[in-house]
């Protein structure tokens, strides 16, 4: 095992499903103790690039590491030390709660393993609900159960696909305090979502549309590696405006938040010309905000579906 | 816990017990292990009737005349025996008998030509194996019939006088094993390699399906557990249910049906054992080999067919065409077929059963590699 202070290190990961190329040259690093966001749209790759790190799949091409265990070649150790927790629950609706902890816990070979099930379930809170089937358990109470089982061998790394899908705001925050709580024991945690707020969450953000990783660093340098500025416009009949600035010389993109329209651009000059032209006369104020994680996304993923995607 | 590189008792054991909970969960199965059986037995426990021909049939002839050529050329135009041997005494015979290899032994006793001239009807000794009485009921009829035939054509001239009565010799029929030609005792049997076949395949070619179909098979590939721990860890429950269905099977035989027990029960569970391993190797193969659900049970179905039909379960194994027979021999349940047979009716003890005993142990472990071979180690 070589110690090179990453948890993840992978270098040019493809794969192909057929003729579709659903991850090209993906190069992540992920720090240990690090919280590492993994974002973009439906169907940019996310869980694949996920299941290749941990074993699930076998990239075409592309090399890498996980905790200093070689992709493929090591998919025994690397599965005996990674925590994975998939996208759609996957755990024996026909088996107890107990029942789906004690096998994981049979399977990973805990040497205590009465007392490591015992424990879990009572940190869950499902200690009285223990011999309740699992299929009976409802959206929330399944992710946080899978959640704790596949913490149940104490991984150096978690792997998360969409951990908080479907699951309400309160549920949320205590999920993330608990993350930041193992992150700060020094376990690492690569966890893709669709929340804005929980990117904002994350140590580090990489962003994938249609299999190709656009950014990667701290949410700052993501942000600041687009370059973008952004005003935001308010008033009445903003969807009006937004499709007159489209195409107009500076605009980027539109984007409508709220009560307010945020148009951005790469030319700050330019566009503050082209928007004080286009509100002119108006009952409309524009401002220059700070250029949001939400605005580079929609920024990136637009561009590349010019560049990569299907037609529109 | 015992450990040795790629194998791990202790997660092979937490598969076992996962399915053993999961089983038991399962009302649906359940009922199958017991009603399947029940049912089968129901509509099976019925003769089956055929008309088989090409039996094959061993000759020991004392004596050669005239006579008996014709007698033996009848034979072979009657389309019901194929004379495939030619033996030197009747112990020759009957351990022909025993093993199988042949249907009948016709025994041709010396002096009978020297007899038969002299008027005092000589008996030609036949021995049949019964145990499957439609095999052997059909061609034992035609006997006389061919008997009466040959005997027109040879007896002419001054011995025209002969043709007179309806034959001029007597056929000494011993039907061995099965003396009352009782259909039931062969079919009950034979229905136990039958009803575990469709089980035991049906039920494991589900096991791996139903992980990849509910989603849980991604949870079960992340984990460290091996190919070979979850393959044999799924079938364990399994040989449990085939014991107890092998089990039903054997109580309804002898109490309802009244199938004797010439042999020993341990010989029986022995041979079920074998069986119903075969059998799971299959299930647990075409379980990875398919897709999805219905994909298994189509493949559980195209593997049931020729077992069904090639096996000698439906018909006489020697009453195929060689190639049928040649399938059969690859199939588990023509050789469980044999050895049931041969422990309940003949008595059969492992000196006569090993000629299927091992083919038995070759398939489990052949089919069990491909099983093993066959297992997708991720989700590609
Ligand atoms: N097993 C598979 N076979 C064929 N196509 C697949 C398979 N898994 C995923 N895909 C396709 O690959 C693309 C990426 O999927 P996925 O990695 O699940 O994206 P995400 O997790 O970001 O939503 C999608 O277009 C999806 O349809
Ligand atoms: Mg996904």
């Amino acid at each position: 095992m070589s110690d090179s202070g990453y948890a993840i290190d992978v270098h040019g990961l493809n794969k192909h499903f057929g003729s579709k190329h659903v991850v090209k040259d993906l190069s992540l690093q992920v720090r240990k103790g690090e919280i590492f966001g993994f974002l973009g749209p439906n169907g940019s790759g996310k869980t694949t690039s996920i299941r290749m790190m941990c074993g699930l799949l076998t990239p075409d091409s592309g090399t890498g590491q996980c905790l200093g265990y070689e992709l493929v070649r090591d998919a025994d150790a690397i599965k005996r030390n990674v925590g994975y927790m998939t996208q759609k629950f996957s755990y024996w609706d026909d088996l107890t709660i107990r029942e789906n902890l004690d096998f994981v816990a049979r399977i990973y070979q805990m040497p205590n393993r009465r007392e490591v099930v015992d424990r879990t379930l009572e940190n869950l809170g499902l200690t009285t609900r223990a011999s309740q089937l699992t299929g009976s358990l409802s959206g929330g109470w399944k992710q946080r159960l899978a959640l704790a089982a596949c913490m149940l061998h104490e991984p150096q790394l978690l792997l998360l696909d969409e951990p908080t899908a479907g699951v309400d705001p309160s549920a949320r925050r205590d999920f993330w305090e608990e993350l930041h709580r193992l992150a700060a024991r020094g376990i690492s945690v690569l966890v893709s979502t669709h929340y804005m707020d929980e990117a904002e969450r994350c140590h580090k953000l990489a962003y994938i549309a249609y299999g190709q990783l656009l950014a990667q660093g701290t949410a700052a340098e993501v942000i600041a590696g687009q370059a973008l500025s952004t005003w935001a416009i308010s008033g009445d009949n903003l969807s009006s405006l937004s499709q007159a600035l489209h195409g107009l010389p500076g605009v980027a993109q539109t984007v409508v938040f709220g009560g307010a329209l945020h148009v951005s651009g790469n030319d700050d000059a330019l566009l503050e010309t082209t928007l004080r032209e286009a509100i002119a006369g108006k009952p409309l104020q524009m401002t220059r905000v700070a250029t949001g994680l939400e605005d580079v996304f929609i920024y990136m993923m637009n561009r590349s579906s010019d560049n990569f995607g299907p037609p529109p | 816990m015992m450990r040795w590189p790629g194998f791990s008792v202790a997660r092979w054991w937490s598969i076992v017990l996962k399915e053993f909970l999961q089983l038991r969960r399962d009302r649906i199965t359940f009922g199958m292990i017991v009603g399947l059986p029940i049912v089968q037995l129901a509509l099976f426990g019925f003769a089956i009737n055929t008309d088989p021909r090409h039996l094959s049939t061993a000759v020991i002839a004392a004596e050669h005349s005239e006579f008996t050529r014709s007698y033996l050329a009848a034979l072979r135009n009657s389309d019901y025996f194929d004379i495939v041997a030619t033996l030197p005494d009747e112990a020759a015979g009957r351990q022909a008998l025993a093993q199988g290899r042949v249907q009948f032994v016709i025994n041709i006793p010396a002096g009978f030509t020297r007899k038969l001239l002299r008027g005092e009807r000589p008996a030609l000794l036949v021995e049949a194996d019964a145990t499957d009485p439609a095999a052997t009921g059909m061609a034992l009829g035609a006997l006389n019939l061919i008997a009466q035939s040959a005997m027109r054509k040879d007896l002419t001239g001054p011995l025209a006088r002969l043709q007179a009565g309806p034959a001029a010799y007597d056929i000494t029929v011993h039907r061995l094993y099965n003396a009352e030609g009782n259909t039931q005792y062969n079919v009950v049997p034979g229905l136990m390699g039958v009803i575990l076949t469709m089980t035991m395949v049906m039920m494991t070619g589900l096991a791996m399906t139903r992980e990849r179909e509910r989603g849980t098979m991604e949870n079960l590939l992340a984990t460290p557990v091996r190919p070979i721990e979850v393959m044999t860890g799924k079938i364990i429950p399994y040989v449990a249910i085939g014991l107890i269905q092998a089990s039903i099977i054997l109580l309804a035989a002898r109490f309802v049906f009244h199938v004797p027990f010439m042999g020993s029960i341990a010989a029986i569970y022995i041979a079920a054992l074998l069986f119903i391993a075969a059998n799971l190797t299959v299930g647990i193969t075409l379980s990875s080999l398919a897709q999805n659900q219905l994909q298994a049970m189509q493949l559980t179905m195209f593997y049931f067919l020729p077992n069904l039909l090639l096996s000698g379960f439906m018909f006489p194994f020697r009453g195929m065409p060689q190639w049928a027979q040649f399938i059969g021999n690859l199939l588990p349940l023509t050789h469980f077929n044999r050895l049931i047979r041969g422990i309940l009716l003949k008595g059969s003890g492992l000196a006569e059963l090993w000629p299927s005993l091992w083919p038995l142990l070759l398939f489990t472990c052949v089919v069990m590699t491909v099983a093993v071979k066959f297992y997708r180690r991720t989700l590609d």
